[in-house]
């Protein structure tokens, strides 16, 4: 059974599905990776974040994860003050998010349906019906075709359509993808870009880091930029460009 | 709470894992059979050294001579009051024409001792030889002896007593400071190869956090993993020194048994009977101890 992060969070389903208040995070001294971060996105959104490197991105899904603790300020998810998060919780609510990589992180020694699977052994999911929702989600994602495939069988595209299954397969609320297409040619841009929208189409909140200026412009969706740590923008059907 | 897949799951991945990293796994297994072979090595040696002390001790005795003219009814009433003694194992009457003859037999020639003729120069040397329950209790018997009416001498071999105790002391310190010492070098090294199996799978590790996977979960491959080097490196020295004893303990006594005459060992049926748990119990948790701490230690790291 997947981490319901709502419930967990006492039913605030008017709070924003993330909500950042002032946060700043520092890796060293007088260099500030977050420097007084605010903002917030609702249930059902597809937002991009945008910046060049260094801008703060990997930071901010870092702390969303809750792999980095912000040094000020405070950061909700579905409502929780996760910075309160004791450590023996944060596996239970990372189940709640999915997060896909750039470079796919599959497990090489697994083939797809172990690799999508395995997600699921993890939350120690009932042993039966763990090839039932495995095959639903490698039908979302197109490849009920390559089970039995291993990683390096597959194209860059492939894999990162089993990294969505994996990161879906949990029924997760919130869908991270942190520069998702940054290993991808543009036809396999745009068919993992449509996926995470048909993803959202059915309920998810979206949020995708990348620097991809094309694709960003041609999708039409929210667009909060980053720069040396702090928001420089924040535009619904907003546009990526240069400065 | 572990559910009977994911206790299937970890096995699966701990024999992988113990196989996939063969040659870490192979120095773990040696290393662990090593302590445990030195550990029987020590066991035994003190084992049956604290057997033949046990047994010397009980062949050192307290002797008791009793006043001139004595009637044998009062030596009687005094065998009895030391036999009152919860402390008094048992005791042996020595006549003064006995404790002659031994004598006699001992130390004369049968020309010399036929020139005594019927005559004892040993006629007040009738004698209890006292044995205690405990060598520690010999001095404190041996006062409480030398106060009761009718007493002459009590001889008793406080020294020897003492220095069998020294002896056992010493070796027994001794060897449990080594084995200590060899328990703490093989957690050591359990907990390296358990860190080095970890790095090894850093990535994959970190994957299963991010998706969600508890501690225990990760922990779970790599305790079974940790389980079954400590059950194979107690296995194979158990077997090594099971098949070594009877050889070793035979040669020696061949060998050693004319110059030392409480050379006698333990069966190995007896010794076997506890090594065999206990090894197993030190493997196990050993290899437990040392997984899990260095896990927790490796597992804070990737987050």
């Amino acid at each position: 059974m997947a981490y319901d992060v709502e419930k967990d969070a006492g039913r605030k389903i008017d709070a924003p599905v993330i909500m950042f208040e002032n946060v700043s995070k520092s890796y060293q001294k007088n260099m500030p990776a977050l420097k007084n971060v605010s903002f917030e996105i609702r249930k059902g959104e597809f937002v991009f974040i945008v910046g060049a490197s260094g801008s703060g991105k990997s930071t901010l899904i870092k702390l969303i994860t809750r792999e980095i603790k912000a040094n000020k300020g405070k950061v909700f998810i579905n409502g929780r003050d996760i910075g309160r998060l004791f450590r023996g919780k944060i596996a239970r609510y990372r189940r709640g998010i999915g997060v896909v990589f750039q470079d796919f992180r599959l497990l090489p020694d697994l083939n797809v349906y172990e690799n999508v699977a395995f997600a699921q052994r993890v939350i120690e999911a009932p042993a039966k019906e763990i090839p039932n929702r495995v095959a639903k989600a490698l039908a979302i994602v197109g490849l009920s075709d390559k089970q039995k495939s291993f990683p390096d069988q597959l194209s860059g595209g492939e894999q990162q359509r089993v990294a969505v299954a994996r990161a879906l397969i949990n029924n997760p609320t919130l869908l991270l993808a942190d520069e998702p297409t940054g290993n991808l040619d543009p036809s396999n841009t745009r068919e993992i870009m449509k996926l995470l929208e048909e993803v959202n189409r059915r309920g998810t909140t979206v949020v995708v880091v990348t620097h991809n200026r094309e694709m960003v412009n041609s999708m039409q969706k929210r667009v909060i930029k980053m720069d040396r740590g702090q928001i420089v923008s924040d535009a619904s059907k907003g546009g990526y460009r240069y400065v | 709470m572990f559910k009977i897949t994911t206790l299937g799951y970890n096995l699966k991945q701990g024999i992988k894992t113990l196989f996939k990293s063969k040659g870490y796994s192979l120095a773990a297994v040696a290393t662990m059979t090593a302590c445990i072979f030195m550990f029987g090595i020590f066991y035994f040696v003190i084992t049956n050294l604290q057997n033949m002390m046990e047994n010397a001790e009980k062949t050192v005795g307290i002797t008791v001579f009793f006043n001139d003219n004595l009637t044998y009814d009062r030596i009687v009433e005094i065998g009895d009051e030391i036999k009152s003694d919860v402390r008094v194992l048992k005791i042996e009457y020595k006549s003064a024409e006995e404790t002659w003859a031994e004598y006699k037999e001992k130390y004369l020639s049968p020309e010399l001792a036929e020139t005594f003729g019927n005559d004892n120069p040993l006629e007040n040397s009738a004698s209890y030889t006292v044995y205690t329950t405990n060598v520690d209790y010999q001095s404190s018997v041996t006062a409480a002896i030398r106060n009761i009416e009718g007493v002459r001498q009590v001889n008793s071999a406080e020294s020897l007593t003492e220095t069998l105790q020294s002896i056992n002391r010493g070796v027994t310190y001794v060897s449990f400071a080594l084995i200590l010492l060899l328990l703490a070098i093989a957690t050591f090294l359990i907990s390296i190869t358990i860190s080095m199996g970890v790095s090894a799978h850093r990535e994959e590790i970190s994957i299963m956090k991010l998706i969600g996977a508890t501690d225990y979960f990760v922990r779970g491959p790599y305790i079974v993993e940790g389980l079954f080097i400590g059950v194979i490196g107690s296995i194979i020295p158990i077997v090594l020194l099971r098949l070594s004893y009877d050889k070793l303990t035979q040669v020696i006594t061949e060998r050693f048994s004319s110059s030392f005459e409480m050379l006698t060992f333990l069966p190995a049926s007896t010794l076997f009977k506890a090594l065999i748990p206990l090894s197993l119990l030190i493997g196990i948790g050993i290899s437990f101890l040392g997984s899990y701490l260095t896990l927790n230690r490796e597992l804070r790291r990737i987050d």
